[in-house]
């Protein structure tokens, strides 16, 4: 049975600085589900780690703004809790695993330290001892020997130290945890090796995750659904077989695989999607993707197309609209491969 | 309990400070200037026991001029008769005690004024910053001499002119210290994790920027010991008959060339102090790193 865990309802996040106001995400609709891995992809930029960011609310204090939209926990609206209660569901409701484990850790504080001071934080009922044993359990889950908690970060690999990081985002057994491209400064060994780990805790603990990524591999191997994202929005979600294996796809979508090499097919050169994102100061008519697609209709350059449902999975793209839609397969002669 | 588990407590009983201790002695040359600067602070604190200050190092004794270094004045005796030794060891208790307290004035006002300007940013650091930059654009000795010659010497005033010499520098270093630990991943991460500010600031900003911090004190000791020296030597110091090593040296500079003694002792002891000070600062600086450690 599944049971709703977050609700985004359009959730709109800018970035205002005396120059420029940047509208980083527009109208954004997610749900995720207990103990469920959802993927986020996209490219650099796509809106991707402020949808994060807006979920902990740690957007920086004099730029990001939330404009629009609500973020629920359960029964909590994030966006309208206090900073008191948010520090409390901080760590012990959402964790958050970054990006690049070699910077995340403070060099000064043992790795030890580091984790009881979550448990310092919020497991105010647990006796320093029975801490210390928390520490070791969950250093041990992590796959680390827990006689290594009297070490500092820079004793350990970067593998070593995401675990670590791992292990903080773990200490409260959160409900949901972020995980900001968690493997993307790592080796792909140490990669598989973290992916691998971070599954089996997750079902061991029926965590459920958010996992922003901009590698569709990773995605395979993680998530439950995948959601792509492009230009502050959601253009194409549903599980990871839609995706990877469904039929119709939204340009981007393919334009995304496109991207990928093949092993199979001999090919002299990748496929890379044409142009840039559009600029996100300046707010584009229709749908975001219309410069860039390969489809372009007439429509797709004023209005803004709806999500077309099937089943698990939802488009956001014209094409789709007639019921009958178009057969936009994954494979690299759609995408322009006409040379 | 076995034997592995009891090493384990053992290690865990190291404290922070004990490995800084444990890091910085390793260094035999900040070793050596800890021991220089650790004896200069125990005749400074221990004077009076050694000598007496009346007797020896103020009271003129015209029959005792000049007189070279033997067994009875192991450092001779300066144009009044009056013991070196004796005066050199007060000395340095003038010496030390400016140095120190006006770094402790200047750490203190000056981390006040970085730590709200790197912290809060915006209006309050641009003015704040702006005006430590119309200091630090005047020669630290040169706005010392002003306001010496503004307020008019004693030790008051020269510990004021030294301290709003000084502050400025701090200021700068406690902002950039807590600037680039501020923006630091880690620091994000403990907002994640739901970590107060002032925890953040207490627990993360502070011991992160401190090693830089400690370093620059004790160098600046350093350089506020040469500044009275040379604030006394032009003679708007410390003032005769009080002894103090710049003014020892001014006394002496017309006989330097038949009673060599009475300016290379002073200048001696304020060289070493300095290098002490330098090697100590040194030290310092690897020691409060973790990073550099093993």
């Amino acid at each position: 049975m599944t049971e709703k865990l977050l609700e985004i309802k359009d959730l709109s996040v800018i970035y205002k600085t005396d120059e420029e106001t940047v509208y980083a995400v527009n109208d954004l609709n997610l749900t995720l589900n207990k103990g469920e891995t959802l993927g986020l992809v996209g490219e650099t930029g796509a809106g991707k780690t402020t949808t994060a960011l807006s979920i902990m609310r740690l957007l920086p204090d004099r730029t990001g703004r939330i404009t629009r939209g609500c973020i629920t926990l359960g029964d909590l609206d994030i966006t309208r809790a206090s900073e008191a209660d948010m520090r409390l569901i901080r760590g012990n409701g959402i964790s958050m695993v970054f990006q690049d484990p070699m910077t995340s850790l403070n060099p000064i504080l043992t790795v030890g330290e580091q984790i009881a001071e979550v448990l310092q934080l919020h497991r105010l009922d647990m006796s320093p001892e029975q801490k210390e044993k928390r520490v070791d359990e969950i250093l041990e889950m992590v796959g680390l020997p827990a006689d290594r908690k009297h070490e500092y970060p820079h004793q350990f690999s970067g593998g070593m130290k995401q675990r670590v990081v791992i292990a903080i985002a773990l200490a409260c057994e959160p409900q949901l945890i972020l995980a900001d491209e968690p493997t993307t400064a790592l080796d792909v060994t140490i990669q598989a090796q973290i992916l691998k780990l971070m599954k089996e805790l997750k079902q061991r603990l029926n965590t459920a995750m958010l996992f922003i990524t901009h590698d569709l591999g990773v995605v395979a191997q993680i998530c439950d659904r995948v959601a792509i994202m492009y230009a502050g929005e959601i253009i194409e979600i549903g599980t990871t077989d839609n995706i990877f294996e469904g039929k119709k796809h939204h340009p981007y979508t393919v334009g995304l695989f496109g991207s990928i090499p093949d092993m199979t097919k001999a090919t002299r050169r990748l496929n890379p999607i044409e142009g840039l994102m559009p600029d996100p100061t300046a707010p584009l008519g229709g749908c975001k993707f219309h410069p860039r697609c390969p489809q372009c209709m007439e429509i797709c350059k004023t209005a803004k197309p709806l999500n077309i449902i099937d089943g698990t999975h939802a488009i956001g793209c014209h094409l789709f609209a007639g019921g009958a839609g178009h057969d936009a397969r994954i494979n690299l002669e759609s995408t322009g491969g006409a040379e | 309990m076995t034997e592995q588990q009891r090493k384990k407590t053992a290690y865990k009983k190291k404290s922070q400070l004990m490995s800084i201790w444990h890091r910085f002695k390793k260094n035999k040359l900040a070793l050596f200037g800890l021991v220089v600067f650790a004896i200069m602070l125990f005749i400074a604190i221990f004077a009076d026991f050694i000598v007496d200050y009346e007797r020896d190092a103020i009271s003129q004794h015209m029959t005792k001029r000049f007189m070279s270094p033997s067994a009875e004045h192991i450092f001779g005796t300066d144009g009044f008769g009056r013991d070196m030794f004796a005066r050199i060891i007060f000395g340095a208790r003038i010496s030390i005690f400016v140095g120190v307290v006006t770094i402790a004035l200047a750490l203190a006002v000056g981390a006040v004024i970085g730590a709200s300007a790197g912290y809060y940013g915006g209006y309050i650091d641009e003015t704040l910053m702006r005006i430590m930059d119309v200091f630090l654009a005047i020669p630290q000795m040169i706005l010392a001499i002003a306001i010496v010659a503004a307020l008019g010497t004693g030790m008051v005033n020269i510990l004021i002119a030294l301290t709003v010499a000084q502050v400025p520098k701090f200021a700068r270093i406690v902002r950039a210290s807590i600037l680039t630990v501020k923006t630091q991943d880690f620091i994000e991460a403990a907002k994640a994790c739901g970590t107060s500010d002032s925890r953040i600031i207490a627990r993360h900003i502070i011991p992160n920027a401190i090693g830089p911090i400690v370093v620059q004190a004790t160098l600046n000791v350093a350089t506020t010991i040469l500044v009275i020296a040379a604030l006394s030597f032009v003679g708007l110091g410390i003032q005769p008959p009080t002894p103090e090593w710049g003014s020892m040296m001014a006394d002496a500079k017309s006989q330097m060339r038949y009673h060599e003694y009475l300016i290379i002792i002073p200048g001696l002891f304020i060289a070493f102090t300095v290098m002490a000070l330098n090697l100590m600062g040194d030290g310092l600086r690897d020691a409060l790193d973790p990073r550099l450690k093993n």
